[in-house]
């Protein structure tokens, strides 16, 4: 077993990965402060903050050699016998000096700078720095540059730790990014004409250790203290991307990228990263909206109303239906699915229109957005294959829904863009005697349905995503939704009679012991989720069944 | 001192010294047919060790050792880069060699790149040499005509071509890694090592990076033999065993207040005062010198009582300077004042940082601000520390940076400051009688900026 010492305390290295020091030291519980290393790119050891001495344990006689300088942490390998010094006067000088160094220009406008309160300057300059100021004052001085259409440099505050531009170079593979000038003049810049413009542009700003690359979507809306963060999964695609939401008061500010080494490695992409604003669109559907004639104004409902009405509906049904959208959770698909056949054992599931966009989008860095733009077609289907319900395209299914003529035909929408054409409406409005629709936004089906039911938005819900590779998830809600509006998974439990507040996790427990496919599942779900070893051949067939929508 | 015959810059200053009818007719390139014919490039490598030769671009380094760490058996390609980017104030060595006996040059270049098992070599010219860039082409050109280049050289079977690289006139780009980059086509910033050039260079293929003046040393070794360059310049001290000795000539580069400034060649470990007062002729109008550079600028100085120093590779860090770096001595008269010498220092080393490590990119331009202002007459003694803080902190030898340039920077700094501190001291007092005991920040001028 490989051991190596950090500040004197031995810990064993992980048998398959090579680590470096900064690496090997958090192992030991110490944090050695750098800014240009980050271990999804290249290593340039520029920015001299992690500074370490080093040395070697001769493995026989336990003696200790030291080399004479110091070297960077990010760059030197932890092998057997290593040793790290993290903390002695010679590490702590060295990196006061950068400290210094690197506030010599700095314009140190924290008051209006985006990142303070998460900046690793600030940070920094209070664990490491020194006391007293030495240097020349500055003139105040604050460059701004917009270098794209999601991201504005602030020029003086850059420390040219150089993370953006190896970003650009080696995951996003476009290279927008590149230092001009030399020496202390040195800055970030790009091409006349040739703006930062790539798709996972957005990443650069939570790569930017200090407050200059700022978000031009986030720029000034909030202080980053008044923000809490909450574990997310984005639903922008099936990949499944795991994120952090930042919200004050119910309201989302920004989404970032948590670190998942199975799914999305540190990225986001700009489409997922920005794409939360629809939460807060004043156009989304609230209140609870009874049609009692075609013809009629919808009228308002209370909750209780509208649950009392369907399962009166429900009641009198002959034969019943339900779209289930490929948005809705495991563990709302299993209710539905549940109470759907309580309703009418016999009753007919299928899985509602997939949208498709284009083709996946691969990245040098390893990093691919999803065509396939919802979050849980897999675990939807795994679902209705237990419940025996249909798979297949949408418009099969529609066939089924329509010759079927349900009694009672339920509708989970979800979807953020259209997603059901206007004679598809009318169609199902004629099919059935009964329709109820949980959706997000108003939709040519949300004009004729008999009752609508406001539905909640991706984090405003607790519940469980299968990704396109089979791995299951787990977003606990970040905000709650708007008053009018009642997440899908409550609203069928409370169908269902069971008792209290909706409990997904009860459910993902119950779905474990019951659904083969989700056999592997524990509950709490890990961080990094779990991957359901869904057989590959089960896979085949449903990707090729895949609906064009 | 005993008389020299000079070998490197024998032809110089002959009658078209730069065409190959010149050279040949002085014997050239009759090493280079020797070798093909009688040696394997392993003989090579091991006269070239046996020889002693260290590397004449600035750190010294064993030629023939750097050469045995190339990969054995590697499918190749192996490039040799030819460091013709000269820029260290005060040094015109290589430009002499390059502007008045290219095939001097390209002879040792073949033998080395022979020896290396190179096919392509890349020389990296400065940018400013625009003569050396004719010359070299006019020489390259003729050797592909005689066979000495190209396809199959001499029946030899060993296959080479030669590309001038012009620089764009930065001083990384001398730095070996940084050159790498620029042949790259990219920004010049020294990479990390290890993988070493040998292992990974140019285009992450092997790679050697040998100075002119290195190769032409080569050229002699391989027609006189490695003895014959041991039998020049300072043996290795049989007491230090880390001590590789300071073998063969080497071209001083003189200049400042000299009454005649040149390059000039001699065997290794001559004083400085001899190179000023022999090949110098003194001191210009009569004054007395108050310090010396020893081998460029960034080797730091030496004071009037060390000029007795012999300029070989191990002599000059006993006087606290860096190393014998270009060799390329400056005089300052008396009336020279420390501040200006460290402000053209500072200035110089600020505008060639490349930026990459902090502590070199924001150390020199600190500490040329604070210089820039003490010698405007607002210096606090406090700055000296400070400034002796910056080159003590900055550079590859107390580990804070990747490559050698912030240790160019740092010894001007701490040679001026511990070898001139009374004088410097005197400066701050006499032009800031006010605030030369202060230690507040000071708010900076804006025409300071303008650096």
């Amino acid at each position: 077993m490989a051991t190596v010492i950090v500040d004197g305390k031995e810990v064993q290295l992980p048998p398959d990965r090579q680590l470096n020091g900064i690496e090997a030291a958090r192992l030991a519980g110490v944090e050695i402060p750098h800014y240009c290393w980050h271990p999804g790119l290249s290593v340039v050891a520029s920015c001299r903050m992690c500074l370490v001495e080093c040395g070697t344990r001769d493995p026989k006689t336990g003696q200790v050699r030291m080399m004479p300088k110091l070297v960077p942490a990010c760059q030197t390998p932890a092998r057997d016998g290593t040793v790290f010094i993290t903390n002695s006067e010679k590490v702590r000088h060295a990196r006061a000096f950068v400290q210094e160094a690197l506030l010599m220009d700095h314009p140190i406008d924290c008051p209006i700078c985006d990142k303070a309160g998460e900046c690793y300057l600030q940070d920094y300059y209070f664990q490491h720095g020194q006391p007293r100021r030495r240097a020349d004052l500055n003139p105040f001085h604050s460059r701004k540059r917009v270098l794209g259409p999601t991201v504005v440099l602030f020029v003086d505050r850059c420390i040219m730790c150089s993370r953006c531009v190896r970003f650009c170079r080696e995951v996003a593979g476009t290279g927008e990014l590149m230092v001009v000038q030399r020496g202390a003049k040195e800055e970030i810049d790009v091409f006349p004409n040739h703006p930062l413009e790539n798709k996972l542009s957005g990443n650069v700003v939570e790569l930017c250790p200090v407050g200059a690359l700022a978000d031009r979507d986030f720029l000034y809306k909030q202080r980053v203290w008044f923000l809490r963060s909450h574990p997310g999964i984005c639903t922008g695609c099936s990949a499944g991307c795991n994120i952090w939401i930042d919200e004050n008061q119910d309201r989302i500010y920004r989404l970032r990228a948590r670190e998942n080494p199975h799914v999305n490695r540190w990225w986001i992409c700009d489409p997922g990263r920005y794409g939360f604003h629809h939460v807060h669109s004043p156009k989304r559907l609230v209140g609870f909206q009874l049609r009692k004639s075609p013809d009629s104004p919808a009228e308002e409902l209370t909750w209780e109303q509208a649950r009392e009405q369907i399962l009166s509906w429900a009641q009198q049904a002959s034969g019943a239906a339900a779209v289930l959208s490929p948005h809705l959770t495991v563990e709302e698909a299993y209710l539905l699915c549940t109470w759907m056949r309580q309703v009418d054992p016999k009753s007919l599931l299928v899985l509602g229109p997939v949208p498709r966009q284009g083709e996946d989008e691969h990245f040098p860095g390893g990093f691919t957005i999803r065509a396939e733009k919802c979050p849980n077609r897999r675990g939807v289907v795994e679902v209705l294959q237990h419940f025996g319900g249909l798979v297949g395209p949408w418009e099969e299914n529609l066939g089924q829904l329509l010759s079927a003529s349900p009694g009672l035909l339920w509708v989970s929408g979800g979807y953020k863009t259209d997603w059901i054409s206007t004679a598809e409406a009318q169609q199902l409005r004629a099919a059935a005697q009964h329709l109820v629709l949980q959706d997000l936004f108003p939709s040519p089906l949300s004009q004729v349905a008999d009752l609508v039911l406001p539905g909640a938005a991706f984090a405003e819900k607790s519940g469980s995503y299968v990704n396109h590779a089979g791995r299951l998830q787990w977003a606990p809600w970040a905000i709650r939704p708007p008053v009018g509006a009642r997440p899908e998974g409550q609203v069928y439990w409370e169908l269902l009679r069971r008792p209290g507040l909706y409990q997904p996790q009860e459910v993902l427990q119950e779905l474990a012991d019951q659904v083969v496919a989700f056999q592997a599942v524990v509950v709490p779900v890990p961080q990094t989720g779990i991957d359901l070893h869904l057989p590959l051949l089960a896979q085949q067939p449903a990707e090729t069944r895949g609906t064009q929508a | 001192m005993a008389e020299f015959e000079p070998v490197l810059l024998a032809n110089v200053g002959k009658q078209e010294s730069w065409t190959r009818r010149v050279y040949e007719q002085n014997g050239g390139y009759q090493a280079l047919r020797r070798v093909l014919k009688t040696m394997t490039p392993q003989e090579v490598v091991e006269l070239v060790k046996a020889s002693g030769l260290r590397g004449r671009g600035g750190a010294g380094f064993p030629t023939g050792v750097k050469w045995s760490f190339l990969p054995k058996d590697h499918p190749g390609p192996v490039y040799f880069c030819l460091n013709a980017d000269e820029s260290e104030p005060g040094t015109f060595n290589n430009r002499i060699l390059m502007e008045h006996d290219p095939h001097q040059v390209l002879e040792g270049t073949i033998i080395s790149a022979y020896a290396t098992g190179a096919s392509v070599v890349y020389i990296y010219l400065r940018y400013e040499y625009p003569l050396c860039l004719k010359r070299l082409q006019q020489a390259i050109d003729e050797c592909y005509e005689a066979g000495y280049l190209g396809r199959d050289i001499l029946g030899s079977g060993f296959s080479l071509d030669v590309y001038i690289h012009r620089g764009a006139a930065a001083y990384i780009c001398g730095e070996e890694t940084g050159l790498i980059e620029s042949i790259e086509g990219k920004r010049a910033w020294p990479r990390i090592k290890p993988p070493f050039p040998a292992v990974q260079g140019v285009f992450g293929k092997p790679t050697v990076v040998n100075n002119v003046e290195t190769v032409a040393c080569v050229t002699h070794i391989a027609a006189r033999g490695a003895e014959w360059f041991k039998s020049i310049g300072v043996p290795a001290d049989p007491n230090n065993p880390r001590d590789a000795g300071s073998y063969g000539p080497k071209l001083y580069c003189l200049s400042g207040h000299v009454n005649r400034p040149g390059c000039y060649e001699a065997p290794l470990g001559i004083t400085c005062r001899e190179l000023i007062e022999h090949f110098g002729q003194g001191v210009w109008k009569g004054r007395r010198a108050k310090a010396a550079i020893p081998g460029g600028i960034s080797m730091g100085l030496l004071t009037a009582q060390e000029l007795d120093t012999p300029l070989d590779f191990s002599s000059l860090q006993k006087v606290g300077c860096l190393g014998l770096g270009t060799a390329a001595v400056v005089v300052m008269d008396e009336t020279v004042r420390i501040i200006d010498y460290l402000y053209n220092s500072c200035r110089f080393f600020a505008h060639e940082s490349c930026g990459q490590c902090t502590p070199c990119r924001e150390g020199t331009a600190w500490a040329l601000r604070i210089v820039d202002r003490i010698r405007r007459g607002r210096g606090r003694l406090v700055d000296l520390d400070i400034l002796l803080e910056i080159g003590n902190t900055i550079g590859i030898i107390p580990g804070t940076t990747i490559c050698g340039l912030a240790d160019g920077a740092a010894w001007p700094l701490k040679n001026a400051i511990t070898k001139f501190r009374q004088e410097l001291e005197d400066f701050i007092r006499r032009t800031n009688p006010q605030g030369y005991m202060q230690s507040d920040p000071v708010p900076l001028e804006l025409h300071t900026l303008e650096h």
